[in-house]
């Protein structure tokens, strides 16, 4: 009786996968949720665990990353948690944390964190570091 | 029915945290051997110690809370020029020493720095030096007359952290486990590719005794995911890898221990194989019993516990949260299937423990193979108010203390616990909280 049902009822499915899938599904939830993760994205590559999927995962927050399909963001070729923050050089990383620094201080004026560009840097200009004593919450 | 004793469980206290900042989220949790301790490490590289206080005889009901004892940061964000990335300052792992003399040692690691520290109280200062005066300020020796010798005088106690040993620039790429051997006098690190050994007198060497980096990295097929020594044999040790194989090493064999000692791995049926299936396989901690004679992994989905003596498959086999298979494709488009959760055993080795979503937590007793799960939340923290267990309902109708699976808040994840050496005090690390349970007094 249920095999007559899922002749009758091809739906909006097609392609020969999707018929396995149905037939699967019963037994293998995880081929259902492969099936609409290829839906989503058909370029996805047949075995996520070879060496470019593992390279990446290596390579966490590093400039310069290897090249992936186009079609694709980074983060479903890398396989993996969000790539960190890439920055281009130590000066990039620098002007990256005034910029959170800002964020966080709104009375500072804007031109104070611009260091590069018109004018020449002095020691007063630059970003300070972040103090090496704050306090965890935890400790209330 | 009745329940057994350990699951009433009673909540001794919450360590509320206010605040919303990432630098807040707890990333490792640690008792110290007796337990008289919990070091907790946060994303912002801070160390956090708790002391247990001293049971008084007038309260007979609060048997000893955790209370804060020292804070202090442990490390900092770096840049790394050479390759344009920076280094987080999240503390990964912490791991105790045990104690040898009146202060506490232990070893707190980020992505690529092991320190070794040093947590001693002070209790007495000397007052009536000659050339200074209280504050401090160098007296004329002009004015002074006489001499006299200082004298000790107790003061407020005052916990000091200094870092003894900086133990840098040895790993290329992010380490994910640190653990103190039973010599006491070495430890290990692994990263993704590698582990090498430490001498905890020795910063500027050490010893690698795993390399699986292939020559050529096209032909990279697994990462190292977790490593441990062995609770007494000081030769042993295992490491766990993303294909969800675990490999013991004996130091003795060579020096390099790229050749395995013993290899476990259980056979998968290939017809159920997936896209996913690697990913979830991918072991996240890996921890040997109290005893030695097993370890318990954990993957995505299960915890199994394996005996030493059989390589071939696991003697037990838990199911966390299977209700997930069904939710894959959503777990990994939000990234929730690279959660790397952690998985602990209680001092008798009889119940394990591992965190899941919602705040949830769950416990598997091995000898009545009952499991239980629990909510770290706000909701059940009143003080000596007893958990109420939790069930996550798959299909069809929801009862009314259930909740449906596609409720969950997988932003609630609990990846870091830690139970008590010997007593069921557990703690478990919900986003930026502290929670801390105990057992019920009867």
């Amino acid at each position: 009786m249920s095999q007559k049902q899922e002749e009758e009822n091809p739906a909006e499915e097609t392609g020969e996968e999707k018929q396995d899938t149905q037939e699967k599904e019963g037994i293998l939830p995880e081929r259902a949720e492969e099936a609409k993760l290829k839906a989503k994205y058909p370029s996805l590559g047949q075995k996520p665990g070879g060496s470019d999927f593992l390279m990446k995962r290596l390579q966490k927050g590093v400039w310069g990353i290897i090249s992936y399909p186009l079609s694709l963001e980074p983060k479903r070729v890398l396989g993996m948690k969000s790539v960190e923050q890439k920055y281009f050089d130590s000066g990039d990383y620098n002007m990256a944390k005034a910029k959170m620094k800002n964020k966080q201080l709104p009375s500072a004026g804007p031109d104070k964190n611009l260091v590069t560009g018109d004018h020449i840097p002095t020691p007063q200009d630059l970003p300070q570091r972040k103090s090496s004593l704050v306090t965890s919450k935890l400790a209330g | 029915a009745k329940s057994s004793h350990w699951k009433k469980l009673l909540n001794s206290f919450l360590i509320p945290n206010l605040s919303k900042r990432k630098a807040d989220i707890i990333s490792t949790v640690e008792f110290n051997h007796t337990g008289e301790l919990l070091a907790t490490g946060d994303k912002g590289g801070r160390v956090v110690i708790f002391q247990r206080e001293q049971e008084s005889k007038n309260q007979v009901h609060r048997r000893g809370e955790y209370n804060v004892y020292s804070t202090f940061q442990s490390h900092e964000p770096e840049f790394d020029y050479l390759k344009s990335l920076e280094i987080e300052e999240k503390i990964n792992k912490i791991r105790w020493l045990p104690q040898q003399n009146a202060a506490y040692f232990l070893l707190s690691t980020n992505d690529k720095t092991v320190k070794l520290w040093k947590v001693s109280e002070r209790d007495k200062r000397p007052e009536g030096y000659n050339l200074k005066d209280e504050e401090g300020r160098l007296r004329d020796p002009a004015t002074i007359t006489t001499l006299r010798v200082p004298v000790l005088r107790p003061m407020d106690l005052m916990v000091e952290a200094t870092p003894r040993r900086v133990f840098a620039n040895a790993h290329t790429y992010h380490i994910n486990s640190i653990s103190v051997n039973s010599d006491y006098e070495t430890y290990m690190s692994a990263d993704d590719l590698r582990i090498n050994l430490w001498n905890f007198e020795i910063t500027n060497q050490s010893f690698n005794i795993v390399d699986i980096k292939p020559a050529n990295m096209e032909e990279l097929t697994e990462v190292i995911t977790a490593a441990e020594f062995h609770p007494h044999h000081c030769n042993t040790f295992v490491y766990s890898s993303s294909k969800g194989t675990i490999r013991l090493c004996d130091m003795r064999a060579s020096a390099l221990c790229d050749r395995h000692t013993k290899f476990f791995e259980e056979p998968e049926d290939p017809s159920n194989r997936s896209f996913f299936s690697e990913i979830i396989s991918s072991i996240s901690d890996v921890k040997f019993s109290h005893s030695g004679r097993y370890i318990m992994t954990r993957d995505y989905l299960t915890v199994k516990v394996w005996d030493l003596n059989m390589e071939n498959r696991p003697i037990e086999t838990y199911q966390v949260h299977d209700y997930l298979r069904s939710k894959l494709c959503s777990l990994y488009e939000n990234d929730c299937i690279f959660d790397k959760f952690e998985c602990v055993w209680n001092g008798s080795d009889s119940v394990i423990m591992t965190g899941s979503y919602n705040n949830f937590f769950r416990m598997f007793d091995r000898n009545t193979k009952r499991d239980v799960t629990l909510e770290a939340s706000r909701e059940n923290s009143k003080p000596r108010a007893i958990l109420k267990p939790r069930k996550v309902c798959v299909g069809g109708k929801r009862r009314k203390d259930e909740i449906s699976v596609d409720s969950l808040d997988f932003s609630k994840k609990i990846l870091h616990t830690a139970w008590h050496p010997s007593e069921n005090i557990i703690a478990v690390a919900a986003t930026n909280n502290l929670y801390i349970f105990q057992d019920k007094v009867n």
